[in-house]
């Protein structure tokens, strides 16, 4: 298909480089350096989607960030990408794209019947809608509105891409590479300070690519590309297109996407294919432009209707007519800049502009090139369904309040000029105090919060002039502040054509008898009568009128709505703007692709993994591993065809008949020395620690100062100033903080040293009636007896010439030592222990072996000592001092806390011996009371007793010590059972604890 | 994120750092009597002001040391910074 509206020259494509690509499963032809909005105008299509609520045709309304409309479903290298704009996605080959919005297909939508039933989609629809009958909500209205919204389908697939993260730090970043950008980074640089320059579009040079002025003897556009090969070859400069800076947070730290592969076919192996910037800079540079505003009159959102700047863009960056019967409408003098456009390549253009008798030199211009301008006069009604192919036009009275002498004029486009609001988002973001500028009509940035200064039109300053000499001044200053340089620059000449003043009317009466579809919001389709509808409804603030009638709240954040939307507010309300004030402005200022926040912490590089020294070992003997807070433990080691439930009974059953090793290196380890080390410990742990012997361990429990259990663990003297603790897996970490805190913040007076040491050293627990024989082997020297290593002992020998520390100390309730030695001899430990262990019947057990053990012995961890439970609720009553004081001890006194029917920690075995109990279950004491039926407690572990061969739990529940012997219930509605069960002991093996001792 | 000036290690973004609360809280000397009220008072009640705040901030993936800040919640405007020993 020929490109029927693309000129024969002209424009900064490649036309040596043809490109085809897919719309809509149709082939088209295009060229290097085409948007796909711009390559669809060269080839007449318009209809590119229909819009959100009432499915009416959409076209193309900008040109860039701007665009409202054309919403596109990507597809790339066999990956889909969803909202993706027409104007921004550039051109490759084989590129396909689909419209969204539309079912079945965009020429033919059902939903579009949404459009004649509009009348029973007012604003505020969904609040007054969806509320009755209450049980649709879930099965019949959310599937529905779930499938219209949204602007396209993400995939389901996982994203092959990959993103990156960068931090950066600079002393100028500058947001923008228009006149004001390129003038402040240059001025900045020749200062020697380091910047970044960052364009979001493809091209350097914002405005100056289209505009026709003169610098120095250059024109605008060589003027721009002059300086950026300057600003690029200089080292202290980072210059990055497709990049857009699109939040501004905290202390100067500001977020930039940069796409580094959208616009390829696709991605370059080694490249990812967006990367995520977070700068970090002295002083921010705002030169982000501004956005034409739209003037509003009745079916302004046919196809064909568009920003006047969008149409001086496609014509002289890409050499494509949006029309060739082209009408303009506006208020100001840009609207003239198009329509010399459209008259130099031979298109006759029509302007409409509302203002009586104005004059200036680009209307001369127009004049002087014969061009049909109507004075007085607007746009009432666009014509036309899919595509503008007239407009009803009209005389409009001084006041602006009457339209007479209607007409209808043949036209196949509409480019409309409302005049310019200032992008102001990112200084908003920063928390700019923005004021509101009576003579543009738009908001400012005013008072910056952080180091911030927005240049040029995104500051309100319109003539070019005035533009490069303020950002040349302000790049110079700023830097000059960090670098202390000074380079004089001279600012060059400007040649540009004066302005007259702009029209302030904004949007077109109807008229009488007709009622026309005035839209202010293009994305979300808000028009004029659903905002007057909300403040006839009694909203008042503009922030509610937002969320009421959804304006400003789409992808676009309102760019080209917002303005619009305040003045009708005000206009009505009989306010001026700035007391309606605007909403505010939030990052991101456009989409951002969640795989770029992501980046690369995504599946196992969510975060660190961690390994044992044995884990290769693990590995090797079919080691089934579990996530163990970062760590990676073995939960069990299978043999042949076992699941995990056989295969931790075997093994857990070998520990209580033979002799098991357990990998206990993930247990939090802290070095703690210094002369007041015993003090530190008796104020942090419950019990006594001040007459602990050299070579003794202990067993504590530490509270929060609110009482709850914080953790526990053992803690041995290693010497006279010298101990070493150590702390649940998972608790590790809050652990040290914890120490850290008492001993800098409250108690600085101790003289006492605290440093993590787990990965130091590789622990090894051998446990079970023959460990002591295994012990015996491995250091041979030793006298392993009751009474050389008696329960909690400790002792430092020497294993096969590594250095070992080994504390008799035991989880699994059964005879047990704990080995440690020195990270980088674990390997070496575990190896020896398994081989030596051979003759003892030995075999690893992993994490659910290890739960088993303690469970059935009624050791309290990480499920009891949930964060909600004091000492007595775990049966370590006994471990608590009533002689000293220690952290939380005043707080157990508290009346919930000594009441006589309290929580306890208890044993639980299902009546039949047979059924297991789901963690998480609740005691109840008759499951068929009326609902909700009144629960004593619930069940934290579960597990399979080897012992005596039957299910046994552990719950915690209300007057515990009282309610051993009740026959209750456990209930699980999760899993839909109800078990009779026994309340036991929670000591359900070795109550006596003769076992460790023996 | 914040921009936080450790007072040992130096200017440091907040992803370092760990919160740690209000550090104008004071703990009851050990083995003196505290009343119900006032050892409520030390572990639950905090003020939220909004405005200037002293708080302890641990520099948990750098020195390891807690230090105190003076920051405005609304702003987050950081006033200074001090080492755990130092009065503001």
């Amino acid at each position: 298909m020929s490109e029927k509206f693309r000129l024969d020259k002209g424009g900064l494509i490649n036309r040596n480089k043809k490109i085809s690509f897919k719309f809509n499963n149709k082939k088209y032809y295009g060229y290097e350096g085409d948007t796909l909005a711009s390559a669809l105008i060269a080839n007449g299509v318009h209809l590119v989607g229909r819009s959100f609520k009432y499915h009416r045709p959409r076209g193309f309304f900008g040109a860039g960030v701007d665009e409202p409309y054309a919403i596109v479903q990507m597809n790339r290298n066999n990956e889909v990408d969803p909202n993706v704009r027409a104007t921004e996605q550039e051109l490759f080959e084989g590129l396909e794209a689909k419209s969204v919005n539309c079912w079945p297909n965009v020429n033919f939508d059902i939903g579009a019947i949404n459009n004649f039933l509009g009348k029973f989609f007012p604003a505020g629809f969904y609040y007054k809608t969806f509320m009755w009958p209450k049980s649709f909500w879930y099965k019949v209205y959310e599937p529905i509105i779930r499938k219209a919204a949204g602007f396209g389908a993400a995939s389901i697939k996982h994203d092959k891409e990959k993103y990156e993260h960068k931090y950066e730090y600079c002393d100028l970043l500058i947001t923008g590479s228009g006149p004001s950008g390129l003038a402040s980074a240059y001025a900045a640089a020749q200062n020697g300070a380091k910047v970044i320059l960052a364009e979001d579009k493809s091209r350097f040079g914002g405005s100056l690519l289209t505009s026709e002025v003169t610098i120095g003897n250059q024109s605008g556009r060589e003027w721009a590309e002059k300086i950026m090969s300057e600003l690029k070859s200089m080292p202290n400069v980072v210059v990055k297109n497709r990049s857009q800076v699109f939040g501004y947070y905290d202390h100067n730290m500001l977020v930039m996407s940069e796409r580094i592969s959208d616009h390829l076919p696709k991605t370059e192996k080694y490249s990812p294919k967006q990367r995520l910037w977070y700068i970090r800079a002295k002083e921010v540079i705002i030169s982000s432009g501004s956005i034409e505003r739209p003037l509003v009159f009745g079916n302004n959102d046919t196809p064909g209707v568009m920003l006047s700047s969008a149409a001086k863009e496609y014509l002289k960056i890409y050499g494509a007519l949006v029309g060739k019967k082209p009408l303009v409408f506006t208020n100001n003098d840009s609207g003239y800049e198009t329509a010399i456009e459209f008259k130099k390549n031979g298109i006759d253009p029509v302007v409409l502009d509302t203002r009586k008798d104005p004059n200036s030199e680009i209307i001369k211009e127009a004049k002087d090139l014969n061009i049909n301008i109507k004075f007085s006069y607007v746009v009432v009604a666009a014509k036309g369904y899919k595509k503008v192919n007239s407009a009803d036009i009209a005389n409009i009275s001084e006041d602006k309040k009457n339209i007479s002498n209607i007409e209808n004029i043949k036209c196949d486009c509409i480019c409309v000029s409302g005049f310019w609001t200032p992008t102001i988002h990112l200084a908003s973001q920063s928390g700019n105090k923005t004021k509101f500028n009576e003579e543009i009509d738009a908001f400012v940035p005013s008072q910056s919060k952080q180091k911030e200064t927005t240049l040029g039109s995104a500051n309100g300053i319109f003539t070019l002039e005035e533009t490069l000499k303020t950002s040349f001044e302000k790049g110079a200053e700023l830097s000059k502040q960090i670098t202390n340089k000074e380079n004089n620059i001279s600012v060059p000449a400007v040649i540009e054509k004066k302005s007259s003043n702009h029209d302030k009317f904004w949007c077109v009466p109807l008229p009488e008898g007709k009622n026309y579809k005035r839209f202010l919001d293009f994305q979300n389709d808000v028009s004029v009568s659903d905002i007057q509808l909300a403040l006839r409804e009694g909203y008042r603030s503009i922030e509610h009128v937002k969320r009421y009638t959804t304006l400003g709240m789409a992808t676009d954040q309102g760019r080209t709505s917002n303005l619009n939307g305040l003045q009708l507010v005000s206009d009505i309300e009989n306010k001026v703007v700035p007391q309606v004030g605007h909403t505010t402005f939030r990052p991101p200022y456009s989409p951002i692709s969640i795989g770029a926040i992501v980046g690369r912490e995504i599946g196992k590089h969510s975060k660190p993994t961690r390994k044992s020294p044995m884990h290769y070992w693990h590995e090797k003997n079919n080691a089934v591993f579990v996530d163990a807070g970062v760590w990676l433990r073995p939960r069990y080691y299978k043999q042949g065809n076992e699941n995990l439930f056989e295969a931790s009974k075997r093994e857990a059953k070998n520990v209580r008949q033979n002799v098991g090793v357990c990998d206990v290196t993930t247990l939090g380890k802290i070095d703690i020395k210094g002369p007041d080390a015993a003090e530190f410990l008796n104020r942090v742990y419950t019990n006594a620690w001040l007459k602990l012997p050299i070579g003794k361990a202990r067993y504590g429990v530490m509270l929060r100062e609110d009482g709850i259990v914080m953790d526990d663990g053992t803690t041995t003297r290693i010497s006279e100033n010298h101990y070493h603790m150590t702390t649940t897996t998972a608790q590790a970490a809050n652990v040290l903080s914890h120490l850290e805190y008492y001993l800098q913040l409250v108690w600085p007076e101790l003289n006492v040293n605290v440093v993590s040491s787990t990965e130091q050293w590789a622990g090894a627990a051998i446990a079970g009636p023959k460990s002591r024989d295994v012990l015996q082997k491995l250091f041979p020297d030793l006298d392993v007896s009751n009474e050389g290593l008696p329960f909690m002992g400790y002792i430092e020998d020497n294993l096969f010439g590594v250095n070992a520390k080994i504390f008799r100390i035991s989880f699994s309730g059964e005879l047990a030592y704990e080995v440690n030695v020195e990270s980088d001899n674990g390997n070496f430990m575990w190896e020896k222990i398994m081989d030596i262990g051979k003759d003892f019947n030995i075999q690893p057990y992993g994490t659910e072996a290890l739960s088993t053990l303690r469970i059935e012995m009624g050791h309290v961890a990480g499920s009891e000592l949930d964060g909600r439970t004091i000492p007595y609720d775990n049966s370590l009553e006994g471990l608590v001092s009533k002689k000293k004081d220690f952290i939380g001890k005043r707080s157990l006194s508290k009346t919930a806390f000594v009441a006589t029917d309290r929580q306890k920690v208890v044993g639980v075995v299902p009546l039949d011996k047979k059924t297991s109990i789901p963690e998480g279950s609740y005691i109840v004491k008759d499951p068929n009371v009326k609902l909700p039926i009144p629960k004593l407690g619930h069940v934290s572990a579960s597990c399979w007793s080897v012992e005596y061969d039957n299910p046994f739990s552990l719950a915690i529940i209300k007057d515990g010590k009282n309610m051993i012997g009740q026959k209750l219930f456990a209930m699980s509605p999760l899993k839909n059972k109800t078990i009779p069960v026994e309340i036991v002991s929670s000591h359900y093996v070795d109550p006596q604890g003769e076992r460790v001792r023996s | 994120m914040l921009h936080i000036k450790c007072p040992h290690c130096g200017l440091r973004s907040q992803n370092e750092f760990s919160y740690g609360g209000d550090a104008t809280v004071k703990r009851p000397e050990l083995n003196k009597e505290v009343s119900d009220q006032d050892w409520d008072n030390f572990v639950y009640l905090r003020k939220s002001p909004r405005g200037k705040h002293l708080e302890l901030w641990q520099h948990i993936s750098g020195c390891r040391q807690w230090i105190k800040v003076e920051r405005d919640t609304l702003t987050h405007e950081i006033f200074k910074t001090l080492k755990a020993n130092e009065k503001v």
